[in-house]
C-alpha cells in the first residue's frame, strides 16, 4: 500500500484541482441565483445603487407586495391560472404519448416505418412553422384568450419528443410479460394498461415532470394566446414588470420571480434522478 | 418497477380460448392508440403547414380575406427590408457564440466530471439545474439586472451594462444560453461513462498518453453524442425568443442588436399584423434549418463515428 500511496500522490493532486474548478464553475453558475434570492429581499434604493450583493436589512415587504399581485389580480389567481395550465400539459402528455408511443413500440400497421419517421421529423420542426395557422384556428373557433390552445395540442401528442422518450423505454421492456398476457388472453388494450404502463413508471414521470417544468416556463404561447388580466400566468405577469423602469418596483418583482421559480426548485429537488437521468438517456439511444 | 398486476388480476382462460387475436384486429387496435397522435398530426401540423405556405403569399391581418400577393412577402424579405437582414445577422451571429461556447464547456466539465470518484452525482445535478431554470422570465429578469447599468458586470469590468450597448446587448442574450450548458453536459457523461474501459488500457499498453488517448479513443466514440448535441442545440439556437425578449425589454434594442429572428416574426405578425409576412417568415426558417440540419448530417459522414460500422 505504501509504496503505491507515493505513486498516487499526483493524481490525487489532480483531483483536488478538478474539485476546485468544479468549486470554483458552481460559484460563478449559481451567482444568479443568489442574486435573486438576495435583490427579492434588498430595500428599492440597495437594489442597483449597492455593491453588495447581501441586503442591509431584510425587506420582507417586497414579498408581501408581490403577494397582492399585477393588475388588481391576486398572485394566488395568476398561481392557479400557472398551475392548470401546466397540470392540464402534464396530463395531456402523459395520456397521449403513452398511447402513440405503445403503438409504435409493440404493434404493427401498415405505414409504420413513414410514420415512425415523420414523428421523429416534427421533433426537430420549429414551433413556428406551425404557430401563426395554429392561432388563425384557435382564432377562428373562437378559442384565442382561452386556455384550450395551451392545453389541447398536448392531449394529441404533439410534443413528439415525449413520444420518442417513450418509446425508447418501452423498448427496452421484456417482451416475456406481454406475450404471457396475451396468451392468458389479454388484448393489445389490457396488455397495455395492466403489464405495460405500470412497467413504463419511470419515463411517464419524466414526461410529467419535464412538462411540468416547460409548460410553466413556457412564455411565448402564452405571451400570443392570453390578454386578459385575470387570465394571466406567473409569467406573463411578470413580463407587465418587464417595461418598468423605476428600480422601486425591482423588490417585488424579483420576489414574484422568486416565488415563480420556487415549483421548479421543488420539483428539481425531488425529482432530480428522474430528471438527469431522462436527459441522458434522450441523447443516447438516438 | 416491482410491481406486475396480471398474475393476481387475470383469470386463467380455458385452452379452448384463442391464443392469437386476428391480425386485423390488431391493426385497429394501434390505430386506436395512435388515433390522438394522428389527429394532432394532421390538424396541428401538416394542416397548419400547409396553410402557413398558402398564407406567405397572400396580404393577410386576420379580420380581412387573404389577397393573394404571389411571391411579393418574399421579394420585400430578401430586397427591401433592412430590418429583416438585421435580425438574419442577429440570429446567425448568436447561434454561432451560444452553440459552440455551450458544447465546449459542457464537454470540459463533462471530461472533468468522468473520473471523479466523489460528489459526480451532486455536481452533475447541481450544473444541470440551470437548465431547467433559464428558460423561465424570473432568470431572464434577473439577466436584464445583472447586465445592466449599475449592475454585477458593469461594477466588475466597469464596461457599463451590456443591455444598453448594439455591440454586447446579445453577448448577454447569448451567456444566458451558455449558463444551460447542464443539458448537453449530462448526456456528455453519459456518453462518456459508455466508452469501454479496454480501448483506454489497450491504448495505454500501446504506449498512448492521456492526450493521444483523448484524440484516438475519447473523441471518435463520442462523436455520435457530439453531434446529436450539435444539431439539437443549434435548432433550439434558432428559435431563441424568451431571453432576447427580457433583455431588451420586449424590443429588440439597442438598435435591433438583440432582434432575433422570431422576435422580428412575433412583431411582424402579432403586433403588426402583417400575418402573410410572418408566414413566409417562419417558412424560411423552416427551410434554413432544414438546410443546416441537412448539411450537419452531410459533414458527419466524415467526423461521426459509429463503432457498429467500425472494425472492432
Amino acid at each position: 500500500m505504501t509504496s503505491t500511496a507515493v505513486s498516487r500522490m499526483p493524481v490525487r493532486w489532480g483531483r483536488v484541482a478538478v474539485h476546485l474548478g468544479c468549486l470554483a464553475a458552481l460559484l460563478v453558475m449559481l451567482y444568479p441565483l443568489a442574486w435573486l434570492l438576495a435583490t427579492s429581499l434588498k430595500p428599492a434604493d440597495e437594489v442597483i445603487a449597492s455593491l453588495n450583493l447581501l441586503p442591509s436589512h431584510l425587506e420582507w415587504s417586497n414579498y408581501s407586495t408581490a403577494m397582492e399581485g399585477v393588475n388588481d389580480v391576486s398572485i394566488w389567481r395568476l398561481l392557479g391560472n400557472s398551475l392548470l395550465i401546466a397540470g392540464g400539459a402534464v396530463l395531456g402528455n402523459v395520456i397521449s404519448c403513452s398511447l402513440a408511443a405503445y403503438a409504435f413500440a409493440r404493434l404493427r400497421f401498415r405505414l409504420r416505418g413513414p410514420l415512425f419517421a415523420f414523428m421523429i421529423a416534427t421533433i426537430m420542426l420549429p414551433h413556428h412553422a406551425v404557430l401563426i395557422p395554429q392561432y388563425i384556428i384557435f382564432n377562428q373557433l373562437g378559442l384565442v384568450n382561452t386556455y384550450w390552445p395551451l392545453i389541447l395540442p398536448k392531449f394529441l401528442a404533439t410534443e413528439a419528443f415525449f413520444v420518442f422518450l417513450i418509446v425508447q423505454f418501452m423498448r427496452g421492456l421484456p417482451r416475456e410479460l406481454e406475450e404471457a398476457a396475451r396468451i392468458d388472453g389479454c388484448g393489445p388494450f389490457r396488455s397495455f394498461f395492466q403489464v405495460v404502463l405500470p412497467l413504463t413508471r419511470p419515463a411517464l414521470i419524466t414526461t410529467a415532470i419535464f412538462t411540468f417544468i416547460w409548460t410553466w416556463n413556457d412564455f411565448f404561447t402564452q405571451l400570443i394566446y392570453l390578454f386578459d388580466p385575470d387570465k394571466f400566468t406567473l409569467t406573463l405577469a411578470l413580463r407587465s414588470f418587464v417595461d418598468a423602469s423605476s428600480t422601486s418596483a425591482f423588490g417585488p418583482m424579483f420576489a414574484m420571480s422568486v416565488i415563480a421559480l420556487l415549483p421548479i426548485v421543488l420539483f428539481f429537488l425531488a425529482f432530480q434522478r428522474f430528471l438527469v437521468e431522462g436527459m441522458a438517456s434522450s441523447g443516447l439511444k438516438g | 418497477m416491482t410491481t406486475t398486476a396480471i398474475p393476481t388480476e387475470t383469470k386463467r382462460v380455458p385452452a379452448a380460448a384463442p391464443k392469437r387475436r386476428p391480425k386485423r384486429e390488431r391493426e385497429g387496435a394501434a390505430w386506436v392508440f395512435l388515433s390522438p397522435w394522428v389527429l394532432g398530426a394532421i390538424v396541428l401540423t401538416l394542416l397548419p403547414m400547409a396553410v402557413s405556405l398558402y398564407l406567405s403569399f397572400t396580404d393577410y391581418d386576420l379580420f380581412n380575406p387573404p389577397k393573394w400577393v404571389g411571391l411579393r412577402n418574399y421579394v420585400q424579405m430578401f430586397t427591401e427590408d433592412p430590418r429583416y437582414w438585421r435580425s438574419v445577422v442577429t440570429t446567425v451571429t448568436y447561434v454561432v457564440i451560444a452553440v459552440p461556447l455551450q458544447l465546449a464547456l459542457a464537454l470540459v466539465v463533462a471530461l472533468a466530471l468522468k473520473g471523479m470518484k466523489r460528489g459526480k452525482a451532486f455536481y452533475r445535478s447541481a450544473f444541470y439545474a440551470p437548465s431547467l431554470l433559464g428558460a423561465s422570465m424570473s432568470i431572464a429578469l434577473v439577466w436584464r439586472a445583472v447586465f445592466n447599468d449599475g449592475g454585477t458586470v458593469d461594477n466588475l469590468l466597469g464596461t457599463g451594462g451590456w443591455v444598453n450597448k448594439p455591440g454586447w446587448s446579445l453577448l448577454a442574450v447569448a451567456l444566458l444560453t451558455v449558463w444551460q450548458f447542464g443539458a448537453p453536459m449530462v448526456i456528455f457523461l453519459a456518453g462518456l461513462q459508455q466508452i469501454p474501459a479496454e480501448l483506454y488500457e489497450a491504448a495505454a499498453v500501446d504506449g498512448a498518453g492521456k492526450w493521444r488517448q483523448f484524440l484516438s479513443v475519447t473523441v471518435p466514440m463520442l462523436s455520435p453524442v457530439l453531434f446529436f448535441n450539435l444539431v439539437l442545440q443549434t435548432i433550439q439556437a434558432f428559435q431563441v425568443f424568451t431571453p432576447a425578449f427580457a433583455v431588451s425589454a420586449g424590443k429588440g434594442g439597442p438598435a435591433d442588436s438583440t432582434l432575433v429572428y422570431t422576435m422580428y416574426l412575433y412583431d411582424r405578425g402579432f403586433v403588426a399584423s402583417h400575418m402573410g409576412y410572418a408566414s413566409a417568415m417562419a417558412w424560411v426558417l423552416l427551410l434554413v434549418i432544414g438546410v443546416v440540419t441537412a448539411v450537419l448530417f452531410r459533414t458527419s459522414r466524415s467526423w461521426v463515428f459509429y463503432a457498429s460500422e467500425g472494425d472492432r
